[in-house]
């Protein structure tokens, strides 16, 4: 087990992938227990590899036995084995909520689904884990072709936002390739940890320098980073209820973790950020990204749409970190990771039982009426709010703290600035959605009236109708609270064993 | 004087966590209203004896400490009961308990909806307010501030008329704005200072500072903290907030809320910058001009003001800044004047914002010019009303005097008259806007003949007790809880530079 | 001059089918002259790869009896061609993704013109 861990995951999604439309010929339903099968054991894996390297260091696995760098090589570091984690939990409550709704939004379609899911999985751990440059291109096109395909099984409209996706995507992960293209050329290695070393003995060179910045702008694409964010609002709003909450916790996440990755641990901290700064151009993209973002996200009418421009205004936070390029900001963005995961994570999922329970999740049809009919998705919703906008104990404090640290760190106080004012901005749109779910009272009159203590059940504890959709959602969301009050645990065990040298 | 030593104890701890353990209790007992009243009530009654079990040490100059955890590398969750900390902790848990009596009378009298939110929210807020006033450090400090902020919205909106939403989102714009400035103040600090403790006399150490640099960073925490202190121009959120009920304002925006950010302010000048720095770079001069003119225009603008609870909230704003004033005086007895005014104007407003909602309950009357003869049917309530009246005005025996006294003095140690021509003239202006209403109450003739006699005594009995307790303290400022003595260890801690 | 030029044609080429490449991706209308845009784009940077594996007086990367294994010099580098093969695959998966997306934007719409899509998705 331990010598294979790294490779279990994504082979254990890949097994899972190709099992699903094989054993539903003879049965359908069959997929949903598979796939919860198999998320469940990545889970299990999961954490037993966080454990096994925090307390004995990074785990790696040779595909074939051929030893790096001639063969392709996966890493368990703190940093991948806790970004896998986050990326596996997040999977596992989406995954175990769509029970409730699969049925509603894509009526006969669960197979092809459920094996779609599984397969992005697969690229998405096959990412975190790889220490291959080229074998990190494969998983992404496979994370990426399972995500079209993921978002374009939806309404009418999701076939046209995945082809734009797709267009930009391929775009994204081509530049990618002609990245590591100039870089093989010049270091004669595809490995990461050995391209490291070899860089430092080839300075100045323009190729070098042309990379990272392909590289940057195919993971930028990827990541959203403003303004290269076009696909993402589409993508998201019109992708199904399951996929919008499986996408966004993770997908650009794990771009931004590529990012880091190449960023800090191939081309290392010194070149990125003095050399040829690219890291200035990430934090000023970013710093913009956030207020475009909050901004455009305080326009919007349709919750679904507004937490995609959340997340490009999130998503900045972490690009934000990255820019910093210190410790302080590095460990605001990792811990941002975790923290994005789960907030959008409940929020698309508290949107998802909007829409099962009323057919349309637009903010203007918000009233007091779904706080009797979904009186626990309200409450979730409610403590991630309070987490967007920075409000403690909850999680999404402690990654602005860290970052306003970092940036004041370094001196940028308009980071500082943008961070700030960024929280008040979330504070408009999301208290602008409390409001109308705590205080406005339902059009019509049924002779219903607002006293909880009219409710059917025990005080406070009535429970919404289906049990699935309900638990997951409370169970990420009010993780938010524990993550917060033992984030410094994070920090120290997990974060700051791995951060890049040179910082 | 005793270096203060420190020992760990979960009394803090139990003391904030009392009223969180409360609150899904309260809300598990939304259907069966006595059993969710028992348990506010035995949760403030446990918070105030908790506290109180703390007094002894505190006066002994023994210092509870206790740490949750890490809530940061290198930053602790962490609760220190010092002298100041039980001093206010003191204050805030033994008002809740007649606050509690008072707004059971209150809401049942109104027949109020959503009271198990309302009771629930209540606790939640008294559990911040004794966080804030334990807290250890700038963060520990942040934390529960910001905590307060979310649990008081849900009162401020209890209503929810327009009026009251609309309150409510201008209390959110502000206090979220200042809780912003405050981390970053709290960031900038920690980096410079490389630690977040609270230390009485200051804890930059020996760090250099550039004029510019350290007044933005004053301004920082003046505006974090001052908002919630109504310091001007940052005041306006609290008129707007008294479309909350009654005993809300009462407690929260008399003694919690307000109360924390005045707290906050001297923690800030006395144990965050320190007097040295504060003189250093003339923040004193700024914060004391501050506070004078606060006190002035707010006393101004509360004669113009009908509404009862407007004017009451108007002479709030004045009163909190005698505190800033004291804070930023920066003498001895100015420190002991503002800290007792912490304790003394919480006894007296408490008691006028008890009778405002009285009035409001019994006869549903908010205006002032609707208060004729009230005294005559009222005679408990509005009796209660004029001693503390006077006290605010600072005239003795009531214990309003006593604070002025030591303000007026602190005034005279720092060597500057002005203040206290501004404390003169802001006793004359508060007699001023206090004494129409008690002479209209009781020497004019009702309008409109009164249905209803004196309120419930489950409202009556409470704002006679603090009415009491006001001439009580104004007679032995040391009674039952060693208020003084507190005050003037607090002061000399701070002056006297001993670390805490 | 002219040896930079032409000393470095297949350069050239590749960047002329990238821009090709992106000219279709950005300024075409009709989803499917994006995805030939998309194709083209993605060809480009193949033959970027192919071309960085060529040597001097080098054969194809097959082993010659006659040649045999001792001098790797005398094969061209067969590591791009490998990579490239699987990113070959790669494009042909995208290419049936998208086009499968594209008979799906057909069956609701009608169309494959983007500024027809797009008036008929506000109104939708």
């Amino acid at each position: 087990m331990n010598l294979n861990s790294p490779a279990l995951v994504p082979l254990l999604f890949l097994a899972a992938a190709i099992s699903i439309p094989l054993l539903a010929i003879r049965k359908e339903k069959v997929a949903y227990p598979v796939t919860m099968v198999a998320s469940f054991v990545s889970v299990i894996i999961s954490s037993y590899n966080i454990f096994h390297v925090l307390r004995n260091g990074p785990l790696t696995y040779h595909f074939g036995g051929w030893f790096p760098p001639i063969g392709i090589e996966y890493v368990l570091d703190p940093l991948s084995s806790f970004v896998a984690l986050v990326v596996n939990v997040i999977a596992f409550f989406v995954l175990w909520h769509s029970s409730g709704i699969q049925e509603r939004e894509m009526p006969g379609k669960s197979v092809p689904y459920y094996a779609l899911t599984m397969l992005f999985l697969c690229g998405a751990n096959g990412i975190i884990v790889t220490g291959d440059l080229f074998n990190l291109y494969v998983f992404l096109e496979i994370f990426s072709l399972a995500g079209y395909g993921l978002i374009g099984i939806g309404e009418k409209q999701a076939p046209v936002a995945s082809f734009r996706y797709l267009i930009m995507g391929t775009v994204g992960a081509s530049f990618y390739l002609l990245g590591i293209g100039f870089l093989y050329i010049v270091t004669g290695s595809l490995n990461m940890a050995d391209v490291r070393n070899i860089l430092p003995h080839i300075p100045g060179n323009p190729a070098v320098a042309a990379a990272l910045s392909l590289i940057f702008i195919g993971m930028g694409i990827k990541m959203a980073i403003f303004p290269l964010h076009g696909w993402l609002p589409d993508a998201y709003t019109y992708a199904p209820s399951t996929t919008s909450a499986l996408v966004a916790p993770i997908g650009t996440k794990i771009a931004a973790y590529v990012l880091i990755r190449i960023l800090f641990f191939v081309f290392g901290v010194q070149f990125v950020s003095q050399s040829l700064p690219i890291t200035d151009l990430i934090a000023w993209l970013s710093a913009i990204g956030i207020l475009y973002g909050s901004v455009m996200a305080m326009a919007q009418n349709e919750m679904k749409r507004m937490l995609a421009y959340s997340s490009v205004a999130q998503i900045g936070y972490i690009g934000l970190g990255i820019g910093l390029a210190n410790p302080l900001g590095y460990i605001g963005a990792v811990l941002h990771i975790l923290n994005h995961a789960f907030m959008k994570g409940s929020l698309f999922l508290v949107a998802a039982n909007l829409r099962k329970k009323t057919g349309q999740s637009d903010i203007a049809n918000l009233d007091a009426s779904l706080r009797k009919k979904l009186p626990w998705s309200m409450a979730a919703f409610t403590v991630a709010a309070l987490s967007m906008i920075g409000l403690p104990p909850t999680a999404g404090f402690f990654s602005k703290w860290y970052l306003a640290l970092g940036a004041i760190d370094r001196g940028k106080w308009v980071f500082l600035a943008v961070i700030l004012v960024s929280s008040l901005l979330n504070a408009v749109y999301f208290f602008r959605i409390l409001e109308k779910i705590y205080l406005i009272p339902p059009p019509q009159k049924t002779g219903e009236d607002l006293h909880p203590e009219a409710g059917k059940g025990w005080g406070f504890l009535v429970g919404e109708e289906q049990y699935s959709l309900m638990i997951p959602v409370v169970i990420v969301s009010f993780s938010l609270l524990l993550i917060g009050l033992g984030n410094a645990n994070i920090v120290k065990e997990v974060i700051q064993r791995i951060i890049p040298l040179g910082m | 004087m005793t270096s203060p030593e420190m020992y760990i104890s979960t009394l803090p701890f139990y003391a904030v966590m009392v009223s969180l353990i409360a609150m899904p209790l309260i809300l598990l007992s939304s259907r069966h209203a006595n059993l969710r009243e028992f348990w506010t009530l035995a949760a403030s009654i446990v918070k105030f004896s908790l506290v109180f079990l703390l007094l002894p040490g505190a006066l002994a100059g023994r210092i509870a400490g206790f740490t949750f955890w890490e809530i940061s590398p290198g930053i602790a969750l962490a609760l220190k009961a010092d002298q100041f900390g039980v001093f206010f902790a003191l204050i805030a848990s033994g008002l809740w308990i007649l606050t509690s009596i008072y707004s059971i009378g209150y809401v049942r009298g109104l027949k109020e909806h959503k009271q198990t939110r309302y009771f629930a929210s209540f606790a939640v807020c008294l559990s911040a307010t004794i966080g804030i006033a334990f807290a250890a450090n700038l963060l520990t400090f942040v934390f529960f501030y910001e905590i307060l902020t979310i649990a008081t919205y849900p009162l401020v909106i209890h209503k929810e008329t327009k009026i009251a939403v609309s309150a409510g989102r201008k209390y959110l714009v502000y206090t979220l704005t200042a809780g912003l400035l405050l981390i970053a103040a709290t960031a900038w600090t920690y980096r410079i200072a490389g630690t977040l403790d609270f230390r009485a006399g200051g804890l930059f150490g020996d760090a250099s500072f550039s004029p510019a640099a350290i007044t933005v960073l004053f301004l920082l925490f003046l505006g974090g903290v001052g908002v919630k202190a109504a310091v001007m121009p940052l005041h306006s959120w609290l008129p707007a907030a008294m479309a909350a009920p009654t005993p809300v304002s009462a407690l929260l925006h008399a003694v919690a809320v307000v109360k924390s950010g005045v707290f906050g302010v001297v923690r800030v000048v006395g144990f965050v910058f320190g007097p040295a720095l504060m003189r250093q770079f003339d923040l004193n001069i700024f914060l004391a001009t501050v506070a004078g003119v606060t006190i002035i225009l707010a006393s101004l603008l509360a004669f113009r003001q009908d509404n009862l609870k407007h004017r009451l909230a108007y002479s709030t704003v004045g009163h909190l800044s005698y505190i800033v004033l004291g804070a930023a005086l920066i003498s001895p007895a100015s420190l002991v004047g503002g800290l007792l005014h912490i304790a003394n104007h919480a006894t007296m407003k408490i008691t006028l914002f008890f009778c405002a909602g009285a009035i409001y309950v019994r006869h549903h009357k908010e205006k002032i010019s609707e208060l004729d003869g009230i005294g005559r049917v009222m005679p408990w309530t509005m009796g209660a009303f004029t001693m503390a009246a006077i006290g605010l005005a600072g005239i003795p025996p009531l214990n309003g005097f006593i604070s002025k006294w030591q303000l007026g003095l602190g005034s005279l140690q720092a060597g500057e008259l002005l203040p206290l021509a501004v404390l003169v003239l802001s006793g004359i202006l508060n007699a001023g806007y206090f004494a129409p209403i008690i002479f209209r109450a009781f020497l004019k003739p009702p309008t409109v003949p009164y249905k209803h006699g004196e309120a419930s005594p489950a409202m009556v009995i409470p704002l006679v007790i603090t009415a009491v307790l006001s001439l009580l303290l104004g007679l032995d400022p040391d009674l039952f809880f060693h208020f003084h003595r507190l005050a003037v260890a607090v002061s000399g801690s701070i002056l006297g530079g001993i670390v805490q | 001059m002219t040896d930079f030029l032409l000393g470095h044609f297949v350069y050239w080429s590749i960047i002329a089918l990238l821009i090709i490449g992106l000219y279709g991706m950005m300024f075409k209308n009709n989803l499917a002259k994006k995805l030939i845009g998309m194709i083209i784009f993605q060809v480009s940077i193949i033959m970027f790869f192919v071309a960085s594996a060529v040597k001097w007086s080098a054969t194809v990367p097959v082993l010659d009896p006659v040649t045999g294994v001792a001098d790797a010099a005398k094969y061209i580098s067969p590591l791009q061609h490998c990579l490239m093969l699987t990113a070959i695959v790669v494009g042909v998966a995208t290419s049936g993704v998208a086009f499968s997306l594209a008979i799906l934007i057909y069956r609701h719409y009608k169309t494959l013109e983007e500024s027809a899509l797009m008036e008929k998705m506000k109104s939708s």
